[in-house]
């Protein structure tokens, strides 16, 4: 409607001051020429690095992934086509349910310690009325740490024997020692507990994103109600939030299902299993055998993973937006 | 070809197709007679040539180092054709596998006996049998080994380089001596490690006794553990997972013992080759068992006392008892050119195994080794014959600075031992499988041998039938 408008008015102009009666221009084609004129070529040339970018380092691996679910290659000899076995395979892989269970008890882990500190350090951090940027630089300092350099440090903490760094200190309070990583029971707290040391810094810095958005003429009107400290954290924060934390959340469910790191390099899955999760069997399948990873289980699980994953978020999503709406 | 080309550029569409048709048939052949022709190599041998190979350990000892660069530029001056690059390397079998699909190893790298057969299978390494035969004592090889990099039809892609080794028993004299025990005097029974690792863990707060456990070796180990009593985690034919036989429980069972009765194991359950080297030479260990070669890496990478080091035979027992040996081989890249293939064989025969055979190239690498302070004479497995072997050994006897009056019950014994090949299917797979069993009972009081092994036992044969 208003590009029709727009147009009358653009043709008065142009025929004010014609003699001629104004005549219907006539339409003129469409050519390369002129589309190249209009900004076609320059738009395709902007979008192009994007495009070959996301097509070369997503795109088509997502595509050769799916492919190669379906083969049987070491990536030297010819591949070749063997259906659904590397699913069966996989399904039948004795190890699966361990790697299953061990992977949801991590997330429910990171779920129970990591999700609500970077949430309450945030709430903190934005309540204090002076040094909030040295406060948030802290709480930030550990997602600068490389993540391989950190797990390394904290195996200095999880030290088993009495001159662990943690072995020491409870030492002193006559506890321990512990074998923090040679423990089947303690072994997968501790390494959510330095998952969440090394990612909690991010969440902090997109909550505090968050909470600055939120009105400050709310929280006046709390307050003129005679709403406490927590009151105002209940009843104003969270639901101005609410968007944000349903974000996180989703994100850290498919960030910790896809954990990998921790368990590589704290323990390569042990003691006994007890931190084998999916991603290090994906792994396990493709690269741990020296001679020749079987890809076609790594893709076939991955793509599994990736369906769950997609399923799950979708899921959510549809749950969430309803509780939005409402 | 280019007139074909320009011909196609200008020909009308039926045409094109046809020419192009005929192109890629021409493309084809052209192809396939190259590849014919690639069956007999044609090496240029004064073409620059660069060659990348496999060095030191990560993080060697600065005099590992210059050694090495010595032996390089004395190879360089021998060939001045040849540029050799070299690359720090451990052989892992968790990254192994992951470098050489991603293309990262050098274009000489070393491989272990047991994965000779099916990287040949796989296409992944070099077949070298003509250039082989290029060196005057290719027919001089200890047959057996040699039978590990050969093809069906015979032809050599795999050659054995060094470290023939058998399992010894690796141990810290200086706690021995501090838990009051006789360093002379090591034990020679599975009771005897038994009763010195409570007496050092007792005396010195250290672990008497230690287990690898991650990245195979954990599978690796008890395998040894396996064969030193009798037993076999594999059928002769290598078609049937044995893990669950009574010298496997009853080597875990010892494992328990130590760990959970006598707490004489430490506190580190999670120690592969690598970090149990280091802990050893670090003086957390009292005894551990790996290949008898290994004081060289303990010397180079890990910096040991060489008087705090002591080496014996493991404890044999049962019927068909035997020391489980194994070595490693240098394999050439199956995407290496002809003339990097002439390069790599000079460089093998420089590097590993030209010192065997020719007393002059005998006594100039120990005088390298000598200058640079590094080991000369750890106790290997012959590669050609036990008597040339022996040459060998009288060759460089001069210059032999490893203690090896510490490890006489050792090389006194270790010929007279059974030598008990590692499982010939699905190696690593079956490692991987017992793996796990072993953290369990090193971790789990309540750890049930029986049912770990019997699933192990599963998880084994799935590998092995996969294999096949």
């Amino acid at each position: 409607m208003s590009t029709a408008s727009t147009r009358v008015r653009t043709d008065d102009v142009i025929t004010r001051g014609d003699p001629q009666p104004a005549r219907p221009r006539p339409v003129r084609r469409r050519t390369l020429k002129t589309w190249v004129r209009r900004g076609g070529l320059s738009r395709i040339v902007f979008a192009l690095p994007v495009l070959i970018i996301f097509g070369v380092f997503s795109w088509w691996p997502i595509v050769r992934s799916i492919t190669m679910s379906f083969q049987k290659t070491n990536l030297v000899a010819p591949a070749r086509w063997v259906g659904w076995s590397n699913f069966e395979y996989v399904l039948t892989d004795p190890d699966l349910p361990t790697a299953i269970r061990n992977t949801l008890y991590f997330a429910l882990l990171a779920l129970v310690i990591g999700f609500p500190i970077p949430l309450v350090a945030a709430v903190l951090i934005n309540s204090v009325r002076r040094r909030k940027g040295l406060y948030s630089a802290l709480a930030y300092l550990p997602v600068v740490v490389p993540p391989v350099v950190a797990v390394l440090l904290w195996k200095f903490f999880y030290d088993g024997s009495t001159d662990g760094v943690f072995n020491t200190f409870l030492g002193w309070l006559g506890l321990g020692p512990y074998e923090w990583l040679s423990n089947r029971v303690l072994v997968m707290p501790a390494l959510v507990v330095e998952a969440t040391w090394a990612a909690a810094g991010g969440t902090v810095i997109i909550y505090l994103a968050a909470l600055i958005s939120v009105p400050g003429e709310l929280y006046d009107a709390a307050e003129v109600d005679g709403a406490g400290i927590w009151q105002k954290i209940w009843h104003v924060t969270m639901p101005q939030l609410r968007g944000v934390l349903f974000i996180t959340l989703i994100l850290q469910i498919i960030a910790t299902v896809q954990v990998f790191l921790e368990p590589y390099l704290f323990t390569g899955g042990g003691p006994a299993n007890a931190t084998l999760t999916v991603l290090l069997m994906i792994y396990n399948y493709a690269f741990a055998r020296s001679l020749g990873g079987d890809y076609g289980a790594a893709t076939a699980l991955s793509v599994m993973l990736a369906a769950f994953l997609a399923i799950l978020s979708l899921v959510y999503f549809k749950l969430t937006s309803a509780w939005s709406k409402s | 070809m280019h007139r074909m080309i320009a011909r196609l550029a200008r020909s009308p569409r039926s045409s094109r197709i046809t020419l192009a048709l005929t192109l890629a048939g021409a493309l084809a052949v052209s192809g396939t007679l190259v590849a014919c022709s690639s069956d007999k190599p044609s090496v240029d041998a004064n073409a620059p040539v660069t060659l990348d190979v496999v060095g030191l350990l990560p993080g060697s000892e600065a005099a590992a180092q210059q050694e090495l660069a010595q032996e390089v530029s004395d190879f360089q001056t021998e060939f001045p054709n040849i540029t050799v690059k070299t690359h720090d390397y451990e052989w892992k079998a968790t990254t192994f596998a992951a470098d050489l699909a991603g293309g990262t190893l050098p274009t000489v790298f070393e491989i272990p006996f047991t994965d000779a057969k099916t990287l040949i299978a796989n296409q992944q390494i070099a077949d070298m049998q003509s250039f082989l035969g290029q060196l005057s004592y290719a027919g001089d090889f200890n047959k057996n080994l040699l039978a590990y990099g050969q093809a069906a039809g015979g032809d050599v892609y795999a050659i054995p380089a060094k470290s023939i080794y058998a399992v010894g028993l690796h141990y810290n004299r200086d706690l021995f001596t501090q838990a009051g025990l006789d360093p002379n005097k090591p034990p020679t029974t599975w009771d005897e490690i038994r009763t010195d690792a409570k007496a050092i863990a007792d005396k010195t707060g250290q672990a008497g006794f230690a287990q690898m456990a991650n990245s195979n070796t954990g599978g690796w180990q008890l395998t040894v553990d396996t064969f030193a009593r009798g037993g076999r985690v594999e059928s002769a034919d290598g078609q049937t997972a044995t893990v669950n036989n009574e010298q496997t429980k009853a080597a875990l069972q010892f494992l328990k013992d130590l760990r959970w009765t006598d707490n004489s194991m430490g506190a580190n359950f999670s120690y592969d080759w690598g970090s149990i080297n280091q802990a050893f030479a670090a003086g957390k260990i009292g005894m551990y068992t790996s290949g008898q070669d290994v004081y060289t890496s303990l010397v180079q990478t890990n910096n040991i006392n060489p008087q705090m080091y002591g080496l014996t035979m493991i404890p044999l027992s049962g019927g068909d008892s035997g020391v489980l040996g194994g070595g490693t081989m240098a394999a050439v890249s199956s995407k290496a050119t002809d003339n990097q293939k002439a390069a790599a064989i000079k460089w093998i025969d420089f590097h590993y195994l030209r010192r065997y055979t020719n007393q002059a190239a005998a006594v100039q690498n120990a005088q390298t080794q000598v200058a640079s302070k590094q080991p000369v004479g750890t106790p290997e497995l012959p590669i050609f014959s036990q008597q040339q072997y022996q040459q060998y050994q009288d060759w460089i006897k001069p210059y032999v600075n490893v203690p090896l009056d510490q490890m006489t019950t050792f090389t006194s014994n270790i010929f007279n031992a059974q030598l008990v090949n590692e499982p010939p299917v699905a190696t690593q797979d079956v490692y991987a499988a017992l793996d796990p069993v072993v953290q369990a009972v090193l971790t789990d009081r309540n750890a049930n041998i029986d049912q770990l092994l019997n699933e192990a036992n599963t998880k084994a044969q799935r590998a092995i039938d996969a294999a096949g």
